[in-house]
């Protein structure tokens, strides 16, 4: 049992290597970046991290930072694995993280009961845990601009207005885990109150790529529009076989997780018509996007591959990410009066963020998205989606900013909140505000 | 010379039989008890303790269990992830049901339908052999973790398909949920897993475990000898699977915090497996040494480069973390097949010697 | 009753109903399982001759395709990437025989096992180190492989034929034939159907062990880059490529871990099997059954016949 010593010797190294970083000098804003730059899903790991990156960093090469304020950004890797993002979380924590985009279901689900405690805000943007919509019950977590939830309502809205989906069958693909799961409680619901038949085609973590028999099942049950809650690799497969069993590629609508670049480029001319829902705009033609180009990309200071992948859909996610976070610290030194803020008052201004036209139009960003703006009660914002179509080799907005349906979303949303918090006694004292 | 057994005279049965009959060896257990319950709860940062040491700890609970089965009773298995997954969702279910009853009774009871699970799939080896039953327990990996995803009984219907640890106390201190202290957690996992550790080292060198040992040199012939292959194999598989229950319901209530089907995935099978082999089949100690290299050595690799002052991407950093990993298994597998483990038993040989190496001991 | 009716009646009918849609099924479950083969095959082939259990073989397929992708995309024209990337996985056999092999000689098969898991994570590191971790369409059409597919008008419906999945069976067919004239025709195929037979026998006649386990590990990189190759074209060249290969073990368990007609008709079983309980018994368990079928049909063939589909018999003496 004694050669344990030696492993204790060497694993206090490195915890004496681990306390070393804590004493940080507090001259500057930490951020975080939970990357997946690895593992299955890397291919939308890479542009979202590289967005998120080159804005912050472009607000420090044009401004100086915010107010005067540098923003160091800490890369650290999760793979996509909830095991590793707890320890990239367990590991930034104590240097001043401010805000925390853990950017998988499992790592959010993981962070979230964690963030009260800490006192670092979770803003899992669009994705995560739906039900943290309601602030009052989730202050430490925000999921601007729409949670899946608002988000299937709005595509749902969508096929109404094109074609009416009374009557209808809808089919749902979506990846058999957690987050593939999540908008089948509202899907329920709306079938039921907006008069359509549903038919599920799970397909599992491990047959992303190997889709025919779930389009089998398609082709046997004949619904007229097909929605799909998918990720990674099982995209361009989706998008692939759907043309093979000659589905209408007009009639298939991917979530915002499932229409990027890279899952397109795949299937190239063949997924022309394909659909998808999107919150973050398109292209580089936005001062914001250019800014980044000069004093960012050109400069090298950018870990993208090439000057084309600035503006693509994931990339411009990212950056929307980074964008909504400048915003929260901007708000936050503007009510504290502090240049150096905490986790607390970060808290505060991503809750009384309010990007208006206006507002995006100063940042460069007018027409990017919907104006988000939230509240002590809404951590999701109004946040409307629009749908963009393949071409064939890119993508193109096709349709107005469609809001949710608030009237059937919001309730549900604070049901599910409630049931969160219900059996957690020690979760009720938090409030907003 | 430092560590001798010479003049060490037993005079009587049960000190000769005793766990560690050397003296060095008590001291040295006694200095690592010391560490890892008085020196690194109070000295350690919280990172050291919630993701070096929780994980470390859970990770050698799961290999112990895995250890019985594969490197002292002969049997390959592939599904260790999945036994953990059926500890964590047991113990979910059983603190929904009894609220008030110590989590730490729970997790030890739901290592219970864990065994139960195992006892099943364990059920094919009395026919099947080697690498064929490693793939069979591939079945048990895939129907459990699809199990996992599709009943929703399992994580009480939640809207995020996920189990979530719920708040629960011992004498006042909150010991699970996210405001328990890692240093509290790190106490409790150190404490069962000193005892469980106890436990299976008893075990294994009694009855039971010398005849799991029969069966993995050679079933026939331990069958000749009146061991009872039945009995020797669902037992093993049982204790196994046990370990493995409890460790899963471990590393959900005190160390990650929530979990969906994909913690438990067949890559968290293979890590376990890689601890085992590497660490030493048929070795305790083997445990906490694979352990600690497949999980403590990606993070130091990770830490060295920020140490050094070089500015390398995280990603980069992950990739030449997987090639070093891989390189030294192969490189630890080359130099000394029987894992870690065996490289201490050469150290201790050495030692024993030492400074005279060629002195008869 | 009705649970009854939907187990043992329903799906019948409904393939009655439908012949087209039954075919169409069946079809689809040939071409996957002649994929599943395909990777199977590349197990066999080094299991033989070694008694190596290949863990690596799925990220070698990831490997192989993605070098060849690569290539292409750094102005490599398609045929020579394609010789480009054979002579990439050529080095890695050679370098997986000097390395490692060589020195593990005579050791446990968990070991091997696990040297080969070591091996899977160098690929998998170096792999996207050089390559990056970005998922590549595969270049399908450059590499003169058909697109496009045909309509079959049949029993009052059509089943589809997509033309890269008939190339796939075609090329799988080929390869298998090439393998087998390999195997029986030629010296070096003799000499390493001796080897898989006895080790020591193969030795003291003069065959070298090195260079025999040097040409199966390119023969499985050559099956490796083809399956990557037809996988890629059905979705995309990526990392999550490597976990398909899972798939291959339980085709393994039905065809025996020595026997290429077994790795064969293992495929074709799972792949049809799979599909058409899926489509037809799936609901009954909500859908997502693929996951587990392949292993739990494995496992309950192992109970009757432990030894696999052609596997050779086991005779265990004390």
């Amino acid at each position: 049992m004694k050669k344990t010593t030696l492993l204790a010797l060497a694993a206090g190294a490195i915890a004496v290597s681990s306390w070393v970083p804590v004493v940080q000098a507090q001259d500057s804003l930490y951020m975080p970046s939970m990357t997946y730059r690895t593992g299955p899903f890397a291919g939308g790991g890479i542009p979202f991290a590289d967005g998120y990156a080159d804005y912050f960093n472009m607000l420090n090469e044009r401004d100086g930072g915010i107010n005067g304020v540098k923003i160091v950004v800490e890369e650290c890797e999760t793979a996509y694995n909830a095991q590793k993002g707890v320890e990239c979380y367990e590991a930034t924590k104590g240097k001043g993280a401010l805000a925390y985009s853990p950017l998988s279901t499992g790592i959010t689900l993981a962070l979230v009961p964690k963030a009260p405690v800490d006192e670092i805000p979770i803003f899992s943007m669009g994705y995560g845990l739906s039900a943290a919509a309601a602030g009052d019950k989730f202050p430490w977590t925000f999921v601007y601009p729409a949670s899946y939830w608002s988000q299937l309502s709005s595509i749902l809205k969508y096929i109404d207005q094109n074609g009416g989906v009374k009557g209808k069958k809808i089919g749902f693909i979506y990846l058999d885990a957690a987050y593939g799961k999540e908008p089948i409680p509202l899907l329920d619901k709306l079938a039921e109150s907006m008069g359509f038949e549903v038919a599920k085609f799970p397909v599992g973590g491990k047959e992303m790529q190997n889709q025919s028999s779930q389009w089998l099942n398609v082709r046997k049950e004949r619904p007229d529009w097909m929605i799909m809650w998918g990720w990674g690799a099982m995209n361009p497969t989706a998008i692939k076989e759907a043309a093979k069993i000659r589905f209408p590629l007009d009639r298939f609508i991917g979530n915002w997780w499932a229409g990027s670049h890279n899952d397109l480029k795949a299937v190239g001319e063949a997924g022309k018509g394909y659909l998808a829902a999107n919150f973050s705009g398109i292209g580089q033609d936005f001062p914001a996007v250019q800014d980044v180009l000069t004093h960012v990309v050109r400069k090298g200071l950018s870990q993208v591959a090439s000057e084309d992948d600035v503006g693509n859909v994931l990339y411009n996610r990212g950056m929307f990410n980074a964008v909504i976070l400048a915003e929260g610290i901007r708000v936050a030194q503007e009510k504290t009066g502090k240049k150096i803020i905490t986790g607390a008052d970060m808290r505060d201004g991503l809750e009384n963020i309010d990007l208006n036209e206006e507002r995006l139009t100063e940042l460069g960003l007018a027409g990017f998205t919907g104006a988000v703006q939230g509240s002590c009660a809404d951590h999701e914002g109004n946040g409307a989606i629009f749908i963009q179509q393949w071409n064939g080799s890119d993508w193109e907005k096709i349709s107005d900013l469609i809001p949710p349906m608030a009237d059937v979303v919001r309730p549900m949303l604070e049901e599910a909140a409630e049931d969160f918090v219900s059996d957690k006694p020690s979760w009720q004292g938090q409030t907003c505000g | 010379m430092l560590y001798r057994e010479a003049g060490q005279f037993k005079t009587s049965y049960a000190a000769d039989q005793a766990l560690l009959p050397i003296l060095q060896d008590r001291v040295g257990l006694l200095l690592i008890m010391v560490v890892a319950f008085v020196l690194i709860p109070w000295l350690a940062s919280d990172f050291f303790i919630g993701s070096i040491m929780i994980p470390f700890l859970v990770f050698t609970l799961a290999a112990v269990g895995l250890n019985i089965l594969t490197g002292y009773a002969g049997q390959l298995s592939l599904g260790t992830g999945a036994f953990m997954g059926v500890g964590a969702y047991a113990c979910y279910k059983l603190t929904t049901y009894f609220p008030d009853i110590n989590i730490i009774l729970l997790v030890l009871f739901s290592g219970v339908f864990s065994a139960a699970v195992g006892v099943v799939f364990g059920l094919p080896s009395l026919r099947i052999k080697g690498l064929y039953l490693a793939i069979t327990t591939l079945a048990a990996q895939f129907f459990l973790e699809w199990c996992f995803i599709r009943i929703g009984w399992l994580y009480n219907h939640n809207d995020s398909g996920a189990i979530e640890v719920p708040q629960r106390m011992l004498f006042d201190i909150v010991i699970t949920g996210a405001s328990a202290t890692p240093t509290v957690r790190y106490l409790v996992i150190a404490v069962l897993v000193a005892v469980m550790t106890l436990v299976a080292a008893n075990v294994l060198r009694g009855r039971i475990g010398r005849s799991w040992m029969m069966i993995r040199d050679m079933d026939i012939a331990a069958e000749l000898m009146g061991i009872r292959p039945l009995r020797a194999k669902l037992s093993a598989f049982a204790f196994s699977s046990y370990y493995c229950g409890v460790a899963g319901a471990l590393m959900v209530f005190f160390w990650i915090g929530s979990a969906e089907a994909e913690a438990f995935d067949i890559n968290h099978s293979l890590l376990v497996l890689f601890m085992v082999i590497i660490g030493g089949m048929g070795s305790l100690l083997g445990c906490f040494l694979g352990a600690a290299f497949i999980w403590v050595l990606p993070i130091a690799i990770k830490i060295i480069p920020g140490l050094l002052g070089l500015d390398v991407m995280a990603a980069t950093t992950e990739h030449l973390a997987n090639i070093i990993i891989g390189i030294l298994i192969i490189f630890f597998l080359i130099v000394e097949p029987h894992g870690l483990a065996r490289l201490w038993q050469i150290a201790k040989e050495k030692l024993r010697t030492w400074p005279f190496p060629y002195a008869n001991s | 009753m009705e649970m009854l009716h939907s187990i043992f009646v329903g799906p019948f009918v409904e393939m009655a109903a439908y012949p087209d849609f039954f075919l169409q099924v069946v079809w689809e479950g040939f071409v996957a399982g002649v994929l599943y083969s395909l990777i199977a095959l590349g197990f066999v082939l080094i299991y033989k001759a070694s008694g190596v259990f290949n863990f690596a073989q799925g990220i070698m397929v990831v490997f192989a395709a993605l070098a060849l992708v690569s290539l292409h995309e750094m102005g490599v024209p398609a045929w020579l990437s394609v010789i480009l990337a054979l002579g990439i996985m050529g080095v890695l056999a050679i370098g997986v025989e000097r390395l490692m092999l060589r020195k593990l000689v005579n050791q446990h098969d968990a070991i091997l096992l696990m040297a080969t898991i070591g091996l899977t994570l160098i690929l998998k590191g170096t792999g996207q180190l050089i390559f990056g971790g970005e998922p590549k369409p595969m270049i399908t059409e450059q590499l003169g492989l058909p697109t496009g597919s045909t309509d079959w008008e049949v029993f009052g419906g059509i089943v589809i034929f997509q033309h890269i999945d008939i190339a796939a069976a075609v090329v799988a067919m080929v390869m298998v034939l090439a393998l087998g004239v390999f195997f029986s025709k030629t010296r070096i195929g003799r000499a390493l159907r001796a080897v898989a037979d006895d080790h020591q026998a193969a030795l003291s006649v003069g065959i070298s062990l090195n260079q025999i386990w040097a040409i199966v590990w390119f023969a499985s990189g050559i099956v490796a880059l083809v399956t990557g190759i037809m996988w890629g074209a059905r979705s995309e060249v990526s990392f999550a490529l490597e976990i398909i290969a899972l798939k291959a073990l339980a085709v393994l368990i039905l065809g025996g871990f020595t026997s290429i007609p077994g790795a064969i008709v293992g495929g074709l079983v799972i792949g049809i099997g799979e599909k058409v309980f899926e489509v037809y018994w799936g609901a009954l368990f909500g859908s997502g059954v693929e996951a587990w079928f392949a292993y739990v049909l494995a496992l309950i063939f192992l109970l009757f016949r432990p030894q696999g589909l052609f596997g050779e018999r086991i005779i265990e003496r004390v």
